[in-house]
């Protein structure tokens, strides 16, 4: 088994964030993972992605050109690696930001109104937890255990106090996939 | 327990859990994280970081540092390494071991800040001016970036000769899984002699003399001596430190050779390939300098071909070249300015090669069957008739197919296509001048 993710977005969606989370939980899973992300001038505002892959046997090419699962959060993003997809793969697009788009028909799509779901929670910050949390159950690549304990770790001390939105954002995006 | 560490801050942390207790730096992407790091990191473990006014400055600074026997590190990328340059040399002629890690880009000039691999000929042929050598350790993860880099102090020390990690971008940004609790519990290897060649500001005494750090020999005799006892340093580095890789090369008829990141392509494009049942194997030089040739020369016993995958417009393929010696043929490919070669580019690069292959092979055995008959037929000729006009005529056939059969061994195309003319010719030549007996013999059978 391997899945390649190719997470995408504007840079301060937290897509690279997406993916470490992901990467990490897979790792504490047992399996083998790895985390690239684009490197460049850009920053916030500007294009950001990585590509992480989880597989059951060590890993070769870090670089995803053909995603499993593609992550857009933005619609130049969707424009952009939807075309690179394989036939059944799965889509997750970002409903608040992306509009009147022709979608693919030979793939799964999610749509995850990312932005409207953390705007209810009154925390927009978390739109990039309702997409994880999405991710989770439409992959089931991690255990939702993993991810929480994961995401703990990633919070420390000083932001515990932040875990419960987090995982409100998370469990709101997981109940769009069931 | 692993974590989960991007290649330049898991190549800092080893070095410190090696003993480096000194940084000198001066940034530029892709390789920042690392003086980030060791920011953060030296004044917590007592050590110096200092970020130089240039790069030049901080090769120098790692001189000084190395020349009072203290473990040092600089790291930089291409157009910054080049910098260097001329610090480097002077450290190998002072014969001081330092650690410099070169997280190459895109270039010439100022380039790109994508990852390349066009700096190989800089690394592995001294760079600076010289005639010298350094070793050089090619990381294809972020683990093994973490245990080369460990290493690399000690082999400094054992030669007393500066070690170069040659990375790219993608070492360095890319994060993976690492074993730190090794890293951070193992220790120096036992073999280091002591440092008594440093310059400490010690009183000098008949057993530890006055120690001077330099690189200039006016007399041509002298510096010649002190040449060849360098020479004697490259060579013993040759035989003892040279690492390579071979994966899946036991039975593989076509051999990919790549190293660092092009590893990693190419190491899930030979998965695909052997799925469609082609024989490729790989060997992955870990060490650029010394080039592991003996490691692969051994693939010659089964290997038809080479394929030699870089991103640059081909370097390592000399190398691979001067190994192979012409016994096979050696093809390259790659992509360069900071361009990473796709799966799907190698897996095509390696089918054009099997197909070339068995196209070659499907030739040898046609020429082995029909020689075969030809050799058949020619007997049952000579046993039947003793006419010498006929066996006059066989033996010409006969010699026209080995001449067919001997351009058919040039494997070329064009060659097999004239071949297969030639003896289907030949053939038919035979079988008519066969027949022609036959009925004039009346069916004697």
């Amino acid at each position: 088994m391997e899945q390649q993710f190719l997470i995408a977005g504007f840079g301060g969606q937290g897509v690279l964030l997406i993916g470490q989370l992901i990467a990490k939980a897979a790792m504490r899973q047992g399996y083998e993972v790895s985390w690239m992300p684009s490197y460049g001038p850009e920053m916030r505002g500007g294009e950001a992605n990585c590509a992480v892959v989880v597989s059951d046997e060590p890993i070769g090419s870090p670089l995803v050109s053909e995603p499993t699962v593609l992550v857009a959060m933005n619609r130049p993003s969707l424009e952009k690696f939807m075309p690179a997809m394989p036939a059944g793969a799965t889509l997750l697009y970002n409903a608040s930001l992306i509009d009147g788009v022709t979608l693919r028909e030979d793939i799964k799509v999610i749509a995850v109104p990312c932005n409207e779901i953390a705007d209810r929670l009154q925390n927009s910050r978390v739109s990039n937890m309702v997409m994880l949390g999405a991710i989770r159950a439409a992959t089931d690549a991690v255990s939702l255990e993993n991810l929480t304990q994961t995401l703990k770790e990633w919070l420390g001390e000083k932001k515990a106090h932040m875990l419960d939105i987090n995982l409100k954002g998370i469990a709101e995006g997981e109940a769009l996939c069931r | 327990m692993k974590k989960l560490l991007k290649g330049n801050e898991a190549i800092a942390e080893a070095a410190i859990q090696a003993g480096c207790r000194f940084f000198f730096g001066y940034p530029i992407t892709p390789q920042n994280q690392i003086p980030e790091y060791m920011s953060k990191r030296m004044p917590q473990v007592g050590g110096c970081f200092l970020q130089a006014e240039s790069e030049v400055a901080a090769i120098n600074m790692v001189y000084g540092a190395a020349g009072s026997g203290a473990r040092v590190m600089t790291s930089s990328s291409s157009p910054g390494i080049s910098l260097k340059q001329e610090g480097i040399s002077y450290i190998v002629g002072a014969e001081l071991p330092c650690v410099i890690v070169n997280m190459v880009r895109g270039g010439p000039g100022l380039g790109g800040i994508q990852p390349a691999q066009s700096d190989y000929y800089q690394a592995t042929r001294g760079g600076g001016h010289g005639d010298y050598r350094m070793c050089v350790l090619a990381p294809s993860s972020v683990q093994e970036a973490v245990d080369l880099t460990q290493d690399a102090f000690d082999i400094a020390d054992r030669y007393r000769n500066p070690v170069m990690i040659l990375g790219d971008g993608l070492i360095g940004q890319m994060m993976e899984p690492v074993d730190m609790d090794r890293a951070s519990n193992r220790a120096p290897a036992a073999d280091l002699p002591e440092k008594t060649w440093a310059a400490v500001g010690h009183v000098p005494t008949a057993e530890r003399p006055r120690a001077i750090i330099n690189s200039l020999y006016i007399d041509p005799t002298v510096l010649e001596k002190h040449c060849l006892k360098l020479e004697e340093k490259y060579k013993a580095i040759a035989a003892a430190e040279c690492r390579w890789q071979a994966e899946m090369t036991q039975d593989a008829e076509i051999v990919v050779v790549a190293y660092g990141t092009t590893s990693r392509v190419v190491r899930s494009a030979m998965r695909k390939c052997r799925e469609k049942g082609v024989r490729v194997g790989m060997i992955r030089p870990i060490t650029l300098w010394p080039f592991p040739s003996a490691a692969l020369r051994e693939t010659l016993a089964t290997a038809r071909a080479y394929l030699c995958v870089e991103m640059s417009t081909g370097q390592m393929v000399d190398d691979v070249r001067l190994a192979i010696n012409g016994e096979r043929p050696v093809s390259f490919y790659g992509r360069t300015g900071g361009m990473v070669p796709t799966v799907n580019d190698v897996v095509d690069e390696i089918l054009k090669l099997a197909r070339q292959q068995s196209f070659g092979a499907q030739v040898d055995d046609a020429v082995r069957v029909v020689g075969e008959r030809l050799d058949a037929l020619g007997k049952k000729i000579d046993a039947k008739l003793n006419d010498p006009e006929v066996v006059q005529k066989a033996e010409r056939l006969k010699k026209q197919a080995a001449d067919a059969a001997n351009a058919a061994a040039d494997g070329l195309a064009k060659g097999a296509t004239l071949l297969a003319q030639g003896l289907n010719k030949a053939a038919q030549a035979i079988k008519s001048e066969f027949d022609r007996d036959d009925n004039a013999k009346g069916g004697e059978e």
